[in-house]
């Protein structure tokens, strides 16, 4: 273990504190708001390297050499600046590794650098409704018909469809092989007719995903990624990248520092939250949970560059992290009281009402990605090893 | 000894039931929600026509002199169908009058109120649960200043229970001059709360001096009730769901994991009823022991109400945080009543302190 910083580090963090201070009235945010703003700090980031850090230079990334701690002090200054960092969508979080690992140099060309640079939005078209858990029983189906793939059927829970310019998307080519080999991993423009998009209102209020109806929706068959029949193990791919997106330890610890903050502003009768032993004790306590899965990612990180198995460190992150987010949110409530329950547009309101938001955002999120008792089943039978339960015949 | 509920305790929740069904089903929630309706008329005309209106208000004024367990299955019935009722205002104010009120005060509102005519807000948070935003009324000379925050039931209240700063409780009508009503928005869209300003509004003292205490202790015991009847409600939609939904080939109630997410809602929840009976039976046949129970019924409903909350959304997978299925009315309804007039950690301390176990 050795986690000192050299002088070589001390001068990067300077440099980074000095590239926010400089380009401070860039940030977007509620006086920056547009989605040019967003996009010219996008391009600001990956120009100075921090946003798509290590993606190589052809590919629109910044080309640098991975460096655990340079990675960390880049972390640490953006949160102690509170800069907002790049952006992280499903394009840039799960498809760009993706296609960095299986696409073709053509797809790698076409797709990668307007994807980092925020001007192409993908959504992820994997769930069904028959086909959740179970997502290998997926039925949306492709068949031949000259160059191209016909595409019907439905998805559902695709977040930010509205939005998105494409997507990267499941379907079954192969319907009389085996489940998990009958499927192929497609990339289409969201505008392609025979698309249509229903919005699916959520407990929050807002839609935040939708039903996806395809009906003769017609994809050249270059747009493939991977093999005829390997979308499983490329999708599989894409899911290890949302789940480690999903548990990002850097958003519980900026998270844990507006609560801090919270407690310290926020009175009750009088008395600051902080100085009550209950509210302190819940806070430190959250903490400790959040510097554990801080350290781990950096453990996480040093086990990849020297190629070795994040073995159990890697499989607790999605189920660890999301449920982290969602406590950090009821603590949050819970110290706020009465306040912490108004929402919408109430006088009194408290951070436009985000902790609530959040608490019932993230109670999605222990589900999206695979379920909290999904990844219970993957620690327990890939990581510790233990029997699967047996399966009914056929399924 | 019997621990149980009477013949005609049963009656009363069967017929309550039969009444919710009609006329309180998820469209008619829904309804209320959307079009930010400031009282179900319709549904408390109903619901007093049963004597809802009047279950702990004496019979000489028009009442079914009731207890407050009784009232505490009524709320379990309200939590259970999510309904949009102001049955808290209208039982805690006549629990506030019955306490405190003069003979004139008990005939100038008792009759009305059980007969679901009018209205009541109660204004009793910063008493209670410790004020924000530097929110409290100040009584001198017969007249209110100050602000009050989360007044339950405010909207269209013909009167309202004010406590002080000092703690003592008042009755002012709705109609007094100096009033201002500013609606608060809460995640839970089938109740209303409010903001209440009064600038020498004219009030009368409620003379008794133990009245507080005794209304909080209702409240608190009403509250753990309601999330008693909405935990219920979301642990039966998930244990119906689970025999319905199929993933890999069966239904995932015949996966271990989510049996038992399910047996361990029961399991918290089960105790939870015999617990919130007896804090209601205590305020009214066990005084010495009635704030205990009543703040560790509202305190432990509230943590085992979350774990149900989450819990039972988690069964139904994707479609349970959508709005079509509309689970979130429970699980939103859940999450006030664990913050209002108090959240458990505070209600732990009052424990605590009333047990002479710490200093106030
Ligand atoms: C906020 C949010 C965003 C999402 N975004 C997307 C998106 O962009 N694109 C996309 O394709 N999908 C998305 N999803 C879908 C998500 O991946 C699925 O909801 C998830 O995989 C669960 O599937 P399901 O909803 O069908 O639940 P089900 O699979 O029906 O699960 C219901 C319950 O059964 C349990 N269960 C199922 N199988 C087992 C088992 N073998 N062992 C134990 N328990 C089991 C589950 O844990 C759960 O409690 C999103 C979901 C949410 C909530």
């Amino acid at each position: 273990m050795d986690l000192s910083f050299g002088p070589e580090y001390e001068a990067f963090r300077a440099e980074v504190r000095g590239f926010l201070d400089r380009h401070k009235d860039e940030y977007p945010g509620p006086a920056r708001p547009t989605r040019a703003d967003a996009l010219a700090w996008q391009r600001r980031l990956i120009d100075n390297g921090y946003a798509a850090r290590t993606i190589p230079k052809a590919y629109g990334g910044y080309g640098a050499e991975p460096d655990i701690l340079k990675s960390r002090i880049i972390a640490e200054e953006f949160t102690r600046a509170r800069a907002p960092t790049g952006m992280a969508g499903q394009g840039i979080s799960m498809l760009v590794p993706t296609l960095l690992e299986v696409g073709t140099e053509a797809q790698k060309q076409q797709w990668i650098a307007p994807t980092l640079r925020g001007e192409i939005i993908w959504c992820q078209g994997y769930s069904e409704p028959g086909s959740g858990s179970d997502l290998a029983s997926l039925q949306t189906r492709a068949t031949e018909d000259g160059g191209d793939f016909v595409i019907n059927g439905q998805k559902i829970w695709t977040s930010t469809a509205m939005q998105a310019d494409m997507i990267f998307c499941l379907v079954r080519t192969e319907p009389e092989a085996p489940k998990h080999a009958g499927i192929s991993y497609l990339i289409f423009s969201m505008k392609t007719p025979g698309i249509e998009i229903r919005p699916l209102k959520t407990m929050t209020g807002h839609a935040e995903f939708n039903e996806v109806f395809f009906t003769d929706v017609r994809v050249p068959q270059g747009q493939i990624v991977g093999k005829r029949g390997e979308g499983w193990q490329v999708a599989n791919a894409t899911l290890k990248h949302e789940r480690g997106m999903l548990g990002d330890p850097n958003q519980a610890e900026s998270r844990l520092a507006a609560i801090t903050d919270l407690m310290r502003e926020e009175t009750v009768g009088g008395e600051r939250l902080i100085d009550n032993p209950v509210w302190r004790d819940r806070l430190m306590k959250m903490q400790a949970r959040v510097l554990a899965m801080k350290f781990n990612g950096l453990r996480l990180i040093s086990a990849q560059l020297n190629g070795e198995s994040p073995g159990l460190a890697g499989l607790i992150v999605k189920l660890q992290g999301c449920d982290i987010n969602h406590e950090l949110a009821a603590l949050a409530i819970d110290a706020l009281g009465e306040l912490g329950v108004l929402y919408g547009d109430s006088p009194h309101l408290r951070a436009g009402g985000s902790w609530q938001q959040r608490y019932m955002f993230d109670l999605g999120l222990i589900i999206g990605g695979g379920t909290a008792q999904i990844q219970k089943n993957i620690i327990s039978e890939r990581g510790l090893g233990m029997p699967r339960e047996p399966k009914l015949a056929g399924a | 000894m019997d621990f149980g509920l009477s013949q005609d305790q049963k009656l009363m929740v069967d017929s309550l039931e039969k009444a919710l069904a009609q006329l309180c089903p998820l469209e008619r929630v829904r309804a209320f929600a959307d079009k930010d309706e400031p009282v179900a008329r319709d549904l408390w005309a109903g619901l007093a026509e049963i004597g809802v209106a009047g279950l702990m208000i004496g019979e000489e004024h028009g009442g079914l002199d009731l207890s407050l367990l009784d009232a505490a299955l009524a709320a379990e019935a309200f939590g259970r169908h999510v309904a949009p009722t102001p049955f808290l205002g209208v039982t805690l104010a006549a629990i506030a009058l019955r306490a405190a009120g003069s003979n004139a005060q008990q005939s100038r509102w008792l009759p009305p109120l059980a007969a679901g005519e009018v209205l009541a807000g109660v204004a009793i948070s910063e008493a209670v649960a410790g004020a924000r935003d530097g929110a409290g009324v100040n009584a001198a000379g017969g007249k209110l200043t100050g602000t009050s925050l989360f007044v339950i039931d405010a909207a269209e209240a013909d009167l309202f229970i004010v406590a002080d700063n000092a703690g003592g409780l008042h009755l002012v009508a709705g109609d007094a001059p100096g009033i201002t009503r500013i609606a608060l928005t809460s995640i839970d869209l089938t109740r209303r709360l409010g903001e209440v300003r009064f600038k020498d509004t004219p009030a009368e003292p409620l003379a008794g001096g133990e009245a507080l205490p005794r209304l909080r202790d209702a409240a608190w015991t009403l509250l753990a009730a309601d999330t008693l009847g909405a935990g219920q409600r979301m642990i039966e939609k998930a244990v119906a769901y689970a025999g319905e939904r199929k993933q890999f080939g069966r239904v995932i109630g015949s996966f271990q994991a989510v049996k038992h997410l399910c047996a361990e809602m029961t399991a918290e929840l089960e105790p939870c009823r015999a617990l919130v009976w007896y804090a209601a039976h205590a305020w009214n046949a066990v005084p010495d022991e009635a704030s205990l129970t009543a703040a560790h019924a509202k305190a432990h409903l509230s943590e085992v109400g979350r774990f149900v909350a989450r819990t039972a959304t988690e069964v139904h997978g994707g479609i349970g945080i959508t709005d079509l299925l509309g689970l979130h009315y429970w699980f939103k309804r859940i999450g006030l009543d664990r913050q209002l007039l108090g959240g458990p950690e505070r209600l732990r301390h009052h424990a605590a302190v009333i047990q002479g176990l710490v200093a106030a």
